[in-house]
């Protein structure tokens, strides 16, 4: 199924969602796969201030860790407290009720920098190639 | 030679040569350069069972087990009763020679059994959760320092002085590991500083006594944003209040006496209890209640994710293998003393402490060297040297106490347990008594 | 699942639910001396909630349980660098004499001289063994091995002015204790990537050894169980550039009696005794991690060694000591069966464990070649790393594979460890095994190597006659239930 093409994408495989200068996070349907039964959660307060591409988190599954990197710069407002509870969530619907956390974009520009849903696309069949 | 623990005969050699390809097993360690191979070693010649059985035997006649004569020493190890059950139960091949549990549909029963574990300590210590096990008491307690460390992001451990010296000593090799600063501070004048990440005690200190106000202490470590770590006994438990009653955000303490033997220091038992807030920085395995597709109740390693196999350099510790049949014994051994019974072995150490205390102290030129509460260890003022007391002591087939003259002058540790009759206690009793008399 | 009569969930009833107040499993004398005066009430516990249970139950219901448990006695493990050798039974009867166990350690020394004379031996023969010089018994297992052997690398640089030194090398096919360890002696982590035959790729380790680097961490025969042609070029690499060579023994099984780890350039290297050394693994433990050290670094051995002061034994602190690493000696009571272990086997013994040890995961190798993908085609050593990357392409996965072993009779082999293998499976058969063994295993291999491609789905939902399913790891972790609580069966 090709990813949605409201969003953007990181090559780690998050994508943002943005809505005026707000940000909604998340990891992508390949990230949930690969990752597996995901368990917890590691994700900063609200206020904090996070960078491009600067490390966000992190995701464990039963038997991996995972480092989790902000598609954007900005200040985090929101973190979704249902998948702290359920995780389960990412797996079950990872684009979202399994969103992750809100960020006040600091340069919508940003954006752009990142991939659209075809180049991510394109991304998954070659890693799946090898 | 032909050895047991080899099952190839020179035929199924042959035979798996022949399947390998190879004509003979040198060709097999080609990779390793001629420069280094060798194939002569000094050791003593092979023996056959009975030899070993003969040898090792007198390596063991030319020891004197403490059972043989009436003792009196603790520091850190301790005589208590082990119940015949517990040799019984860790005899078991089943559970001795099995691997540790990752596969858990073939290991429920090292994994209920250590399930059972973490419940008692939790129940003993009044603490929510527990893992299954560390090395020992001191680097259980080295371990919980760091993750207060960890958790606080703060870099000095302060310990208080009556902490075991050999625990103290631990902690510092650990805390030279991360860099972290060691603060040893007397009982009276604490002043924590915001750097300091925890405040460890140890809970009957290392001379015997219970700390007072415990709880005005838990809270003055509170205050300065530290955790308080509290190093138990464990069988003291049995009768006085758990640190998770008075503020402990972490327990540790070692199970030796829960069970196993002396065995001259090793293999011992960490036991680690934190509060829930810290879960997923303790250390060490951890195992978990589930269920399977059928609904049966199972067990499992869980929270995997903190540990060196999954993390790595970010792990919360790199235990691996840890102690997990000793915590077998240990399961055991609260399983069949039960509540009364652990109670009724703390109070038999309690009173019977109490009365060699009071006899000594009334014997002159001995005196007890602190008030206040203690459990099963105190400190006697000797009027000679402890060396030369125990010294006179052993001569007279008793094993004394421990020498802590560097810290008390002319200081002398001594236990009571369950195991020591009064029979025994007044033959030293007697004996201090005639010792201090001579010159 | 399984065809029998229908089990009762052994695993909902605990000792706690099978107590019943008043029942007692031991018992005690009275106080023969006269009561003390209790403390007051608020300094002693209230509630102990402890099981009680008498005798029968309780031991009723510990055998239940260890029957439920694989174990070597119960049969082979394949389990790659663990070394899961047969346990002798004449070690458990040794080590349970009184004049062992019944020893407190801080009793008058010249009452232990059998002790310490067992100590001394033991430290000679590991020194003899490995080719270096100096030896301490006290770490607790391999992981406080490694620590202790960090900790002196880091005092012993410092001792020198060379604080700055603050990297560890590691191999990318490193076991995770490695890199663990070298955190936490306060070192950052390289990783060093090997080549495609297996070896560490001489480029990258030349690359990142610069004069900031402490260590190289290796383990010999590496955990492909192959070894390294150049290490003899490794270690004089690591020494001009003034760093150290750290070695993990745990694969020492393939050298016993062949070559030393002294002789090819090592400063440091832990051994286990619950892998090479016979000692029963216990469930986890206690196992037993001594440090084995060239005469420089001999100074900087935890305390205490065992020593000669003329015709007894004494213990020493040596000079530059980093310390205590534990309560006591070290572990003493599994030391007692590496002893014995070592009195039986001679070094005529030790070659014939470590040439049985490789004829047997070279015998494996061959037989399974054909079915399973063999991502280095070279000699292997004491074990053999395969990949399930051909059943994975039909949609059966190593974690299956693994499973499905289960209801042929054998404990998994080690699964997706080393990290640089896909879908890895390693198998150490070790020198105890039998070449029947090995056939069923084989065998059995094959058969689910068959089964991946004609009925996949029997292997993607075994096991089916193991004690219990697969159980649900994800709930466990996600929402954990540690500990019995009253309200058994609903707690959290």
């Amino acid at each position: 199924m090709p990813s949605p093409t409201d969003r953007r994408y990181t090559k780690e495989h998050e994508w943002v969602r943005v809505e005026d200068d707000l940000g909604t996070i998340g990891i992508t349907d390949y990230a949930q796969d690969q990752l597996g039964d995901i368990v917890y959660l590691e994700l900063p307060s609200p206020g904090t201030q996070v960078k491009q591409l600067d490390k966000l988190g992190e995701i464990e599954s039963v038997k991996a860790v995972s480092d989790l990197y902000s598609p954007v710069s900005g200040e985090l407002v929101e973190v979704n407290q249902e998948v702290n509870d359920r995780p389960e969530l990412v797996n079950q619907s990872p684009y979202e009720e399994g969103w992750l956390v809100r960020v006040r974009l600091a340069d919508p520009a940003e954006v752009d920098k990142l991939l659209s849903a075809e180049q991510y696309d394109e991304l998954i069949a070659q890693a799946q190639e090898t | 030679m032909t050895f047991p623990y080899i099952s190839n005969t020179a035929a199924d050699r042959r035979a798996m040569l022949a399947a390998i390809g190879v004509a003979s097993a040198e060709e097999l360690f080609v990779d390793i350069p001629s420069e280094f191979r060798i194939a002569e070693l000094d050791l003593p010649a092979a023996l056959s069972e009975p030899e070993l059985v003969r040898e090792l035997t007198a390596l063991a006649e030319r020891n004197r087990p403490v059972d043989s004569m009436p003792c009196f020493l603790g520091g850190g190890a301790y005589r208590h009763f082990i119940p015949s059950v517990v040799g019984e139960v860790i005899g078991r091949s089943e559970y001795a020679t099995a691997y540790t549990p990752y596969q858990a549909e073939i290991s429920q029963g090292t994994l209920q059994t250590a399930f059972e574990f973490q419940s008692m300590v939790c129940e003993l210590t009044a603490m929510d959760v527990a893992n299954a096990g560390m090395y020992d008491g001191a680097s259980a307690l080295a371990e919980a320092c760091l993750m207060a460390a960890g958790v606080t992001g703060r870099r000095r451990i302060a310990l208080l002085s009556t902490v075991h010296p050999h625990c103290q000593a631990v902690v510092r090799t650990y805390a030279f590991g991360r860099d972290l600063a060691v603060d040893v501070v007397a009982p009276d004048g604490l002043a924590l500083s915001e750097e300091h990440a925890c405040l460890a005690v140890q809970q009957p200190d290392f001379f015997g006594h219970l700390l007072p106000e415990v709880e005005a202490l838990a809270r003055a470590v509170h205050e300065a944003g530290a955790l308080f770590i509290v190093s138990v006994d464990p069988i003291s438990l049995g009768l006085f209040r758990p640190p998770g009653e008075y503020g402990a955000d972490v327990v540790v303490g070692d199970g030796q006496s829960l069970g196993s033997p002396l065995d001259f220091g090793g293999p011992y038992l960490g036991l680690f209890a934190c509060r829930q807030q810290y879960l997923r920085q303790m250390p060490g395995r951890i195992v978990g209640r589930t269920s399977d597709a059928q609904g049966r109740t199972g067990y499992v390693l869980t929270l995997q994710t903190r540990e060196q196999h999954i993390r790595r350099e970010r792990a919360t510790s790199n235990i691996c293998t840890s102690q997990q049949l000793v915590a077998l014994a240990a399961t055991v051994y609260l399983a069949a003393m039960g509540k009364e019974g652990l109670r009724q072995v703390a109070e038999l150490c309690y009173h019977k402490a109490h009365y060699a205390a009071r006899r000594i102290a009334q014997l002159p030129g001995y005196s007890l060297a602190f008030d206040g509460l203690f459990f099963k260890e105190f400190v006697v003022r000797c009027p000679r040297p402890p060396s030369e007391v125990n010294r006179a002591l052993l001569e007279r087939g008793i094993v004394g106490g421990l020498d802590v003259s560097q810290y008390v002058e002319n200081g002398l540790l001594l236990c009571v347990t369950e195991m020591n009759s009064r029979e025994e206690i007044d033959r030293l009793v007697d004996s201090l008594a005639e010792i201090g008399g001579s010159e | 699942m399984s065809n029998g009569p229908r089990q009762p969930d052994i695993g909902a009833r605990l000792t706690f639910d099978l107590s019943k107040p008043g029942r007692t499993a031991c018992s005690l004398p009275p106080c023969d001396v006269p009561a003390a005066e209790l403390p007051s009430p608020q300094l002693l516990r209230g509630e102990l909630n402890l099981p009680e249970l008498s005798q029968v139950d309780l031991v009723r219901y510990f055998l239940a349980l260890s029957r439920l448990n694989y174990s070597v006695d119960t049969g082979f493990y394949p389990l790659g660098s663990c070394t899961m050798k047969y346990n002798p039974k004449v070690h458990e009867e040794l080590a349970c004499l009184p004049g062992f166990t019944r020893l407190h350690p801080l009793q008058p020394l010249e009452t232990v001289q059998g002790a310490l004379a067992l100590m001394y031996d033991l430290q000679r023969w590991l020194a003899e063994i490995t080719g270096l010089d100096a030896v301490s018994l006290a770490p607790a297992a391999g992981a406080q091995g490694e620590l202790t052997g960090i900790l002196m690398i880091k005092a012993y640089l410092a001792d020198r002015g060379e604080e700055g030194r603050r990297r560890v090398l590691v191999p990318d096919s490193a076991h995770g204790t490695n890199p663990a360890t070298a955190a936490m002696g306060g070192f950052e982590v390289v990783t060093v990537a090997s080549d495609n035959q297996g070896n560490t790729d001489m480029q990258a380790l030349a690359s990142a050894l610069d004069d900031g680097v402490a260590a190289l961490m290796l383990t010999l025969p590496n955990t492909l169980g192959l070894f390294e042609p150049n290490i003899g070029r490794i270690a004089e690499m690591l020494h001009r550039k003034g760093a150290l060579l750290y070695g993990d023994g745990a694969n020492v099984n393939a050298l016993l009696g062949r070559a030393r780890f002294g002789d090819m350039g090592f400063d440091i290297v832990h051994l286990n005794m619950h892998k090479t050394f016979s000692t029963p693994h216990g469930g986890g433990g206690p196992g037993s991690g001594p440090l084995v050290v060239k005469g420089h670094l001999a100074p900087y051995l935890p305390t205490p060694v065992v020593g000669e002061d003329g015709d007894h034994f004494v213990l020493a602190t040596p000079e530059r000591s980093i310390g205590r690493v534990g309560l006591f000696y070290g572990h003493f009571g599994v030391l007692v069966r590496a002893y014995a272990y070592l009195r039986t086997l001679g070094v005529e013994g030790l070659r014939q464990v470590s040439e049985n040890a490789v004829i047997n995961a070279n015998y494996v190798l061959a037989r399974l070649r054909q079915a399973y993908h063999l991502p280095y085609d070279r000699r292997c050593m004491h074990e053999v790393v395969f990949s399930g990357s051909r059943q994975r392409a039909k949609g059966v996965r190593t974690w299956d594979i693994a499973k499905r072993l289960i209801d042929y009779g054998f404990h998994p082999p080690t699964v997706y460890f080393p990290l640089i293998v896909d879908e890895a499976l390693m198998i150490e058969p070790t020198e105890t095994e039998s070449k029947e063994a090995l056939d069923a295993f084989c065998d059995a291999l094959l058969t689910i190597a068959r089964e991946a491609e004609e009925e996949p789905q029997v292997v993607k939902e075994a096991p089916h006659t193991a004690p219990i399913g697969r159980l649900d790891e994800a709930t466990a972790a996600r929402r954990p239930v540690l500990r019995w609580r009253r309200e058994a069966g609903n707690e959290s």
